[in-house]
């Protein structure tokens, strides 16, 4: 696509950056087929391809103003259109700098700036209750609907394998999760744990970053990664960790962007590349062992029930860090019985912390998706991300879980 | 011919739309439209100037997005009152410029009207909204068994709204047709806002067959809201076989050797080996990187059948000097050897940021003989082009490669693009196979035909919209257009197509 930048940004790493992204697109219009909102409203400026136009404007200094910017906001970041592009556009890139630059030049105001602001300081922080439940006491007046359901307290966590293996793993602790389900570390813990590796958590980690980042915040999230840096490196420079786990799938997406974010930083660039090039999804570390794996279940066979699993691949997943079909294979493997499930690269409306700040566009997401997800009649919903579980668990009718926790229960409740 | 219209003038010159009171239209339209359904800041409509052809491109007054069609009739009542242009728009994947905005005009999105409204697995049809998209509509039928047959390579984004409109064909059209082929009603409301029927669910109707008229008429007879397609019951099996070549010439030898023995495959594609090598790095379908030419060929039917023709297929390929076969060892397989032909046009902004499609037919025993002249094309225009081909009805997508930041380029483009076109023309072909003349191709219009047929066509188009509103300039030149366009042919040296028109 033909490009004229600005003379602000073209020759800043952010408008060579964006000048190469859009120059990919062909404006094909096939991403428009796979974009939730797009589907949900039907205009051009709600898509992916719209959307990349609308920031090419932007770049190309035509003055932006609160129009440009709520479509951006209806913007899940949910990159399935990078799934769909066949010419390689990386949309997600290109909406950080088209974001960052909207910011600028249209800021928020009144309840929204509140909102953004409350959600940038307290989620990445927040302790002992967890986020909903500090946000639901900050916001109880201005949104309690909104809220309301997703108020919940997951299950206990359940032992944890004191480190006996010589191949160690660090978990990323996060910041929500450990508060909300605490159960799904513990899981992989004790799963990794039969595969022959030892996980670890540091307690100086915390939040990935991706709130901050994605609020607005991009220095804030560049000092969440670096004090996550921090924390892990002594542990990866002693040769004495082989991986970082990430959990949640949105958080590993984020840490897996670490040399990206910090590629300008000299003290930090070349750590960062080594801790994204060490993250893993707990699917690429289980189906990395597959063989241990089939022992174990091997041995456990004679209790396999066939338990219906529906499983929703969350975008950070499956669009994100490009890992698709491997959590449906490691379940089949399992012994579950996987439904079908329609329209699977579908954004279930969660999206960080789109669930707050898009609620009805969220909502009639999450509501699609566990139509989708309940054509099967599953007794139970997987996913592999914090954020979904959450958001689905606040309106499904039966148990969402992480899909780690049904191979625990598949393998270690009987050990 | 202009007398004969009951219109002076008619199909002669573009009309003058100027005087279009952009706040006396968008006052009327929010009359019928939710506020946020109305867009006319530049801000909003930039995203909407151009369709898949993103070199040609036009901003309009207004974008209107209806969902109902009580609404579409609404607005054209408005247009036509107040004389202004209407430009229909799908998913805006059309490569002809056909959705491109009018300047004075109004950019009717139908994306909005996207409900499949029944599936009738008995009588084998669907009744869809305009807006529903291609692969939604064989989604839709799949627990049936069924699927609808036509399969641009956009179908996982382009409506059937367009697809009506552009007379779109695909990859499996070589046995199982075009659109019209599988349509058996279309709705439409024309811009005096009158509802009317083309077609009917029997096979045949007293009267004028208008089905085909409304069926690639590109948005100029009347703005279609609802469709009626057939299904068709899915194959017991399909396989696919994946041949390579060292050398395209011997590619479009085999393809003519398939067809000349009698095998209608259920599709057969050609790609070269840059084409080939941009969509591999996408769908990571393990073509073969080395081969200059490759061939899809596809066999469906009874098993019996399938293994039947893939046996003389591969016997074809073999003595055409393939220099390997392979068959789709299951479906999943037989899907990605597809995802990669159908993802060929964007996978080339891979390695280059602009490309141009062309849209030519030819006889397919001349395939060889195109090649060879888009070759020594390549070389007389400095661009590159790379190849894909619809091979087994002799449908050519040429892209030519070009940057539309270095200037001249486009230019240079477009004179390679038209030297393909007219060459087609000469091979006894025709400038477009399936994605319809647009903007475009407009000027090849006059080189396609004579001007008594363009001027039938006006006439034609004079019965539905005598106040030329719909989709104004596009797809059937003015005839002062082609007598302009014979003139520069002639500074050019070569024939002009209209001898018969003044010169001005
Ligand atoms: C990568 C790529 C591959 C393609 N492959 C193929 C292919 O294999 N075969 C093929 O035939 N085409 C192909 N096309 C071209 C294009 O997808 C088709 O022409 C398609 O039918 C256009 O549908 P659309 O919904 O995008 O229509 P648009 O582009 O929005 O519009 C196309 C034309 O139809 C008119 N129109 C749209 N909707 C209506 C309506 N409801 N009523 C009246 N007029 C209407 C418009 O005014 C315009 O003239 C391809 C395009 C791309 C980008
Ligand atoms: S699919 Fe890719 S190339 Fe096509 S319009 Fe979308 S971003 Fe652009
Ligand atoms: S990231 Fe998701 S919501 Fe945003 S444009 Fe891409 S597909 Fe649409």
């Amino acid at each position: 696509m033909q490009t004229h930048l600005a003379d602000f940004i073209r020759d800043t790493p952010e408008g060579r950056e964006a000048e190469e992204i859009l120059r990919k697109c062909v404006h094909c219009g096939f991403c428009t087929a796979t974009c939730p909102t797009y589907q949900l409203l039907g205009d051009e400026l709600d898509g992916p391809r719209g959307r990349i136009y609308l920031i090419k404007q932007v770049l190309e200094g035509q003055p932006a103003t609160e129009k440009t910017r709520l479509h951006l906001d209806r913007c899940l970041t949910c990159r399935a259109c990078e799934s769909t592009c066949p010419s390689g556009v990386e949309y997600g890139r290109l909406a950080d700098i088209g974001r960052h630059e909207v910011e600028k030049q249209v800021p928020r105001q009144g309840a929204d700036r509140l909102m953004r602001e409350a959600l940038k300081g307290v989620v990445p922080r927040s302790g002992v209750f967890g986020t909903a439940l500090g946000l639901g006491r900050l916001f109880k007046p201005l949104l309690p609907r909104v809220l309301a359901g997703k108020i919940l307290q997951g299950p206990a966590a359940g032992h944890w394998p004191a480190p006996k293996h010589s191949r160690r793993m660090i978990a990323l602790a996060g910041c929500v999760q450990p508060a909300m389900r605490p159960s799904i570390n513990a899981a992989t813990a004790r799963v990794l744990d039969l595969l022959g590796i030892s996980l670890v958590e540091q307690a100086s980690a915390g939040c990935c970053g991706a709130v901050r980042f994605h609020l607005h915040d991009q220095e804030g999230g560049r000092d969440d990664a670096r004090r996550n840096i921090d924390a892990w490196w002594p542990e990866i420079a002693a040769g004495r960790v082989e991986a970082i786990v990430v959990t949640a799938s949105g958080c590993g997406v984020q840490v897996k962007d670490y040399g990206h974010l910090l590629k300008d930083d000299p003290a930090y660039a070349s750590k960062a590349v080594r801790v994204a090039a060490l993250t893993r999804d707990p699917a690429e570390v289980v189906a990395a062992e597959a063989a241990a794996l089939h022992a174990v279940l091997a041995r456990r066979r004679a209790r396999a029930s066939e338990q219906r699993i529906a499983v929703h691949a969350p975008c950070s997943l499956q669009h994100g860090q490009k890992i698709r079909g491997v959590v449906e294979g490691l379940l089949g493997a399992a012994g579950y019985v996987l439904t079908p499930v329609a329209d699977g690269h579908l954004c279930c409306g969660s999206a960080g912390t789109y669930s707050l700040l898009q609620p009805g566009l969220s909502r009639q997401l999450r509501d699609n998706k566990l139509a989708a997800l309940g054509a099967g009649a599953p007794e139970r919903i997987v996913s592999a991300n914090i954020g979904c579980i959450e958001h689905l668990s606040g309106a499904a009718t039966v148990p969402v879980l992480h899909w780690i926790e049904l191979i625990d229960e598949k393998i270690t409740n009987l050990a | 011919m202009g007398e004969q219209s009951g219109l002076p003038g008619f199909g002669r010159a573009e009309g003058d739309f100027s005087r279009v009171d952009v706040h006396r239209l968008v006052q009327a339209l929010q009359g019928v439209l939710p506020a946020a359904s109305v867009l006319h800041d530049p801000e909003d409509l930039r995203p909407y100037e151009c369709d898949g052809m993103a070199a040609l491109r036009q901003m309009p007054l207004v974008v209107v997005l209806p969902e109902t069609e009580a609404q579409v009739v609404a607005i054209l009542k408005i247009c036509a009152g107040q004389g202004v242009p209407v430009v229909a728009r799908g998913a805006g994947t059309g490569l002809s410029g056909g959705a491109q905005p009018h300047r004075f005009g109004v950019v009717l999105s139908l994306a909005r009207l996207r409900r499949i409204i029944a599936i009738d697995a008995h009588a084998r049809r669907a009744v869809v909204q305009p807006g529903v998209r291609n692969l939604a509509i064989s989604e839709a039928a799949a627990p049936h068994g069924l699927y609808y047959a036509p399969d641009p390579s956009s179908q996982i984004a382009c409506t059937i709204g367009g697809n009506v409109a552009e007379n779109s064909g695909g990859v499996h059209c070589l046995k199982y047709g075009l659109t019209i082929h599988n349509l058996l009603k279309v709705r439409g409301v024309t811009i005096n806002g009158d509802i009317v029927e083309f077609g009917s669910l029997g096979l045949d109707a007293p009267g004028y067959d208008l089905l085909p008229l409304v069926t690639g008429s590109e948005g100029m007879l009347a703005v279609v809201t609802e469709v009626t397609v057939k299904l068709t019951p899915k194959p017991q099996l399909a396989q696919c076989v994946l041949a390579a070549f060292d050398d395209v010439v011997k590619a479009g030898d085999a393809v003519a050797r398939i067809i000349a023995a009698g095998i209608i495959p259920a599709g057969l594609e050609m790609m070269d080996q840059p084409a080939t090598a941009a969509v591999e790095e996408f769908v990571h379908a393990g073509y073969p990187l080395d081969a200059k030419a490759i061939l899809l060929c596809e066999s469906d039917g009874t098993p019996e059948e399938v293994s039947e023709e893939i046996g003389r297929v591969r016997a074809l390929l073999e003595e055409a000097g393939a220099t390997e076969v392979r068959v789709s060892r299951d479906e999943a397989e037989r899907l990605r050897f597809w995802a990669g032909r159908k993802a060929a046009f964007p996978a080339a902004g891979r390695i280059s940021p602009d490309y141009y499609c062309m849209d030519g037919t030819i006889p397919r025993k001349r395939l060889g003989e195109m090649l060879q002249a888009i070759q020594a094309m390549e070389k007389k225009y400095a661009m590159r082009c790379i190849n894909v081909f619809h091979a087994g009805d002799g449908n050519l997508h040429p892209l030519i490669l070009f940057d539309a930041n270095k200037p001249g380029d486009q230019h240079t483009a477009e004179a390679f693009g038209a030297e393909i076109l007219e060459l087609s023309v000469a091979l006894g072909g025709t400038i477009t196979g399936e994605h319809g003349v647009g903007i475009e191709k407009i000027n090849q219009m006059c080189s396609q035909f004579a001007t008594s047929e363009i001027a039938a066509f006006h006439r034609i188009k004079a019965a539905f919209d005598p106040a030329g509103l719909l989709n104004p300039g596009k797809a059937i030149p003015t005839l002062n257009r082609c007598a302009e366009y014979g003139r520069e042919r002639m500074g050019a040296s070569r024939p002009a197509a209209h001898p018969d028109l003044p010169r001005f």
